[in-house]
């Protein structure tokens, strides 16, 4: 399969997408049809909130209930052995903290990906190794951005002047800290843009990452342009109501679904392309590598200690094999042991009896 | 043996870009050089492995049994649902690319195939396939293909391009482990009798004759009788080793490799020497015939048979009755050791957590598996200082210490070598970093493919390491890898004589007997290869 029409066929599907729920948004305001658009903006979002609850609750209680049974932690540093030799804490993390703080360090700050190196081989042969840190930089800036937008968007989910309402605000407020023209950029949203698309170009012109990258890879990355795109676009150039977002979103959430339909004709088609597109990012999550989110914490490579001298892992599937007892070992080889001076448990006139049975461990 | 070695100019000249095809669409090549013999009937019988019959991988029939998918998809969907690693790499990789270029193999070949995030997708793309809605319908497009017989012969022939080294889970950003895939798509593999001669064949002798190499037990005392001589010859004093001996303190397991071939030999000969110098105070072990063997080429086969295999050194050291147990320098058995043993064979009541007899410190991080490390015992020795050494005697070894894979990666074995070393050497040099500690770079020939071959495999995988080596040759004058592994020194001398010739390898202890100062010792003038000691070249 050519590597060009895994991208192709995502473009595809994103364009589609697109073309579909902006035509349809499009459509029912010009219509004046407040069904259809309660369908994108309030149905669909709802039952691809539940498919994304229920599929991720799944996907975890699917690995949750695979058993892990051998201590097969990475090490990456020096192990705990002598006192006098310093254990790595966090590489080799000999304590329930010391785990913690890898994985801490690991959700946080992707430092794995912050060791990463790129191999060069000049004339010699001669290998170079040199630290490589925009595969880094680009997925921080990525995961850090989707999070400060997601946590922004809760403006839309609490009332006006509640805790977390004045919290995100705040959020909102720093985001905001450049103060360009009105309503003021959001720095958040254009870092979201830009690292998405990094990645994406960087997953198109390295030559191996293109190679693995399959449609699974494009789709998400196109999805989450899309989506950010969408988002500032609705800000500041195609706008929307954004009072009559919040009304709509707020009724939904209490149920309160009399005059949903006006509301719903009084925002603007954008918002509908952009919150269909969520709400497909929603549904595809669970079933898609996106569930690394869940992953990473569950990763035996990653979560286990690494003092398995010193306490005994269990394995829940243990069964016993069949192993070659010594009696066989010495029964084989008993008078050239006798012959080399090598200790036996039965000298020559006692094995007149019966080999020994098969034993299991 | 295989054809001629291409040339280092042939070898070195790698194209890292991927083909024009898909990887699909490219056909896996099995050629000579880059691949193992395939295992025969006889050992796979002895061990009641199915399927052994012979077979050859370069020939288009594989004898397979008639339902060999199902064998295959069975033994696939018990495994997921056995280990949770397996689940959760099939699902979570992103493909990011983190680990393409880490691999030791990638880096000397340049197929695709080699990058651990491909390997992993050979695997995988048949996962999706049978557990995805997206991959049963979609097919291809999706990145999913059907179990046939090309799939099993790619399998086949990437996972034993693979020495489970897991560098690539260093950089992982989830931790994945190509190790882990490997080992289980091994065992699928074993399930149809497809393993390598080089493995199956150690495999049966270590569970007859207690040892890969299938020493029995008279010949395996004759050679370690044979070191007592030579050492004898080198430095005047008569060491007394004990086998199978009831009742001594601590038992002593060290590869095969290291009482078989040099430089192996001289590293044995280094735990004679410290053996008996520890004697008059108080040093009580055996050696074991039975248990003669610490490496477990099980390990890549699959885990059922590293379990069947490791547990001769628990049933032995019960036997005897030892308290504890001392490990030699090998790497993969020291991943197993470390992070297999007390699970699959333990709990190893029967023993007390070991505590040397001569400084009393206690091995706190052995209290469970009551297994030390060699390097962990004398750099114990050291800190007290108990050993007497004249350092100068290594003066002709410009050294520097390849890091093994599984002691590094498996364990956290990182400062014990490097201590004894800095203590019993004046010559000390790190190769570059990122390629030692927890980013070395393995030897190429781990895993079971160190046969004679595949020699090319090996130098290509070896690359990396010799590469590292040769820059500290040439910068420092390095003339000597240091290690702590069996495999390492049977395949890093053939990998320096190509890559970087004049650099020999040593294994930590036999720096250790150049350097111990004996009670009556004649006028040492050789070290243990009987090579003159610096400055009594005259002599």
């Amino acid at each position: 399969m050519n590597v060009w029409i895994s991208l192709i066929a995502s473009l595809i599907v994103i364009g589609g997408l697109v073309v579909g729920a902006a035509g349809v948004a499009g459509l029912a305001q010009y219509s004046h049809t407040p069904e259809l658009l309660v369908l994108l903006g309030v149905v669909v979002p709802l039952l691809a909130f539940i498919a994304f609850i229920v599929g991720v609750i799944l996907q975890v209680v699917k690995w949750g209930r695979r058993p892990v049974p051998f201590p097969i932690a990475t090490v990456a540093g020096q192990g705990k052995s002598l006192p006098w030799i310093k254990a790595s804490y966090f590489d080799a993390p000999y304590t329930k903290a010391g785990v913690v703080g890898r994985m801490a360090l690991e959700v946080l700050t992707f430092r794995s990906l912050f060791r990463n190196t790129k191999m060069e081989l000049h004339d010699g042969p001669k290998l170079a190794y040199g630290w490589q840190m925009w595969l880094w930089v680009f997925a921080l800036a990525f995961h850090y951005a989707f999070l400060t937008v997601f946590i922004r968007h809760f403006r839309f989910f609490t009332e006006d002047g509640s805790v977390v309402f004045q919290g995100v605000m705040f959020l909102e407020h720093l985001d905001g800290f450049l103060q360009l023209g009105l309503p003021h950029v959001l720095i958040s949203g254009f870092v979201l843009l830009g690292a998405a698309t990094m990645l994406l170009l960087r997953r198109l012109t390295n030559a191996q990452v293109r190679y693995v990258s399959l449609i699974q890879d494009y789709f998400p990355l196109l999805l989450i342009i899309s989506i950010a795109a969408s988002g500032i676009l609705m800000r500041h150039v195609i706008k929307v109501d954004i009072v009559a977002v919040k009304a709509l979103i707020m009724s939904m959430l209490n149920f309160d679904f009399v005059g949903i339909g006006e509301k719903a004709l009084a925002i603007g088609w954008m918002f509908y392309l952009h919150i269909f597109l969520v709400s497909v990012l929603l549904a595809y999550f669970p079933m898609s590598k996106l569930m690394h989110m869940g992953g990473i914490f569950l990763s035996p490579t990653r979560n286990l200690l690494c003092n398995s001298r010193e306490f005994r892992h269990v394995n829940p599937w243990n069964y016993p094999v069949k192993v070659h007892t010594y009696e066989h070992y010495e029964d084989e080889f008993r008078e050239r042991m006798i012959e080399a001076g090598l200790p036996v448990e039965k000298t020559l006139e006692e094995t007149q009896e019966a080999a020994a049975p098969e034993e299991k461990e | 043996m295989a054809d001629e070695v291409p040339k280092v100019e042939e070898m070195a000249a790698i194209n890292h870009t991927p083909p024009k095809t898909g990887w699909m669409d490219t056909p896996a090549v099995i050629r000579p050089g880059m691949y193992c013999y395939s295992a025969k009937a006889k050992p796979l019988n002895i061990l009641s492995m199915p399927y052994g019959r012979d077979w050859d991988p370069i020939e288009e029939d594989w004898h397979l049994p008639e339902n060999w998918m199902e064998i295959v998809l069975e033994g696939l969907h018990e495994r997921l649902h056995k280990f949770r690693s397996l689940q959760l790499f099939m699902d979570v990789c992103v493909r990011c690319g983190a680990c393409a270029d880490k691999c030791h193999f990638f880096i000397g070949s340049g197929d695709p195939k080699n990058m651990p995030v491909l390997r992993a997708e050979l695997l995988r793309s048949v996962y999706r396939k049978e557990y995805t809605l997206a991959g049963k319908l979609l097919g291809k497009m999706v990145g999913a293909r059907k179990l046939t017989e090309t799939v099993l012969k790619e399998w086949w022939t990437y996972f034993f391009q693979c020495t489970e080294c897991r560098r690539c889970s260093v950089f992982c950003p989830y931790g994945i482990d190509t190790a882990e895939i490997t080992i289980i798509g091994r065992e699928l593999l074993n399930l149809l009798g497809l393993n390598i001669d080089w493995i199956a064949t150690p495999v049966s002798n270590c569970y007859r004759t207690g040892n890969h190499l299938g020493i029995q037990p008279h010949a395996f005392k004759d050679m370690i009788d044979f070191f007592v001589d030579e050492v004898e010859d080198v430095t005047g004093v008569r060491c007394n080793p004990s086998f199978n001996r009831k009742g001594a303190e601590i038992l002593f397991i060290t590869p095969s490799g290291d009482v078989f071939a040099d430089p192996g030999t001289y590293t044995a000969m280094g735990y004679l020497i410290l053996f008996h110098y520890l004697e008059s105070m108080g040093l009580d072990i055996t050696w074991s015939t039975y248990a003669s063997e610490g490496g477990n080429f099980g390990f890549f086969t699959s885990h059922e048979m590293m379990k069947r295999l490791n547990a001769k050194m628990y049933m032995e050291a019960k036997r005897l009755g030892v308290k504890y147990i001392i490990g030699g320098e090998c790497g993969h058995m020291w991943r197993v050791i470390h992070q297999y043993m007390d699970t699959m064979n333990g709990p190893a009541d029967h023993l007390e957590v070991p505590k040397s007899p001569i400084t009393g410190t206690v091995f706190q991080n052995a209290a469970s598996t009551k297994m030390i490390h060699i390097t962990e015992f004398t750099a114990d020795l050291l800190r007290h200082n108990k050993l007497k050494f004249d350092k100068t005697r290594n003066d002709n070894y410009n050294l520097t210490f390849h890091d093994s894979c599984n002691p590094s990666r498996g364990m956290g074995l990182l400062e014990e070598p490097r201590y004894i070393i800095k203590e019993m050497c004046n010559h000390f040099y790190e190769m570059p970093e990122g390629t030692i500690r927890e980013q070395t770079f393995c030897c190429g020939s781990g895993s079971g493919l160190n046969a004679g071959e595949d020699l090319e495999l090996r130098f290509r995988g070896g690359m990396p390491r010799a590469n590292a080596v040769k820059h500290v040759h040439e910068k420092h004058g390095v003339n000597t890898v240091a290690c702590v592994c069996a495999i390492d020194r049977a395949a890093l001398p053939p990998l320096m004589d190509y890559w970087v010739p004049g650099v020999q390898v040593a294994g930590v202890h036999e720096l250790v007997g150049n350097a111990l100062i004996l009670d009556g010792e004649k006028e040492r003038t050789e070290d243990l290869r009987f090579e003159p000691l610096a400055g009594m070249e005259d002599e």
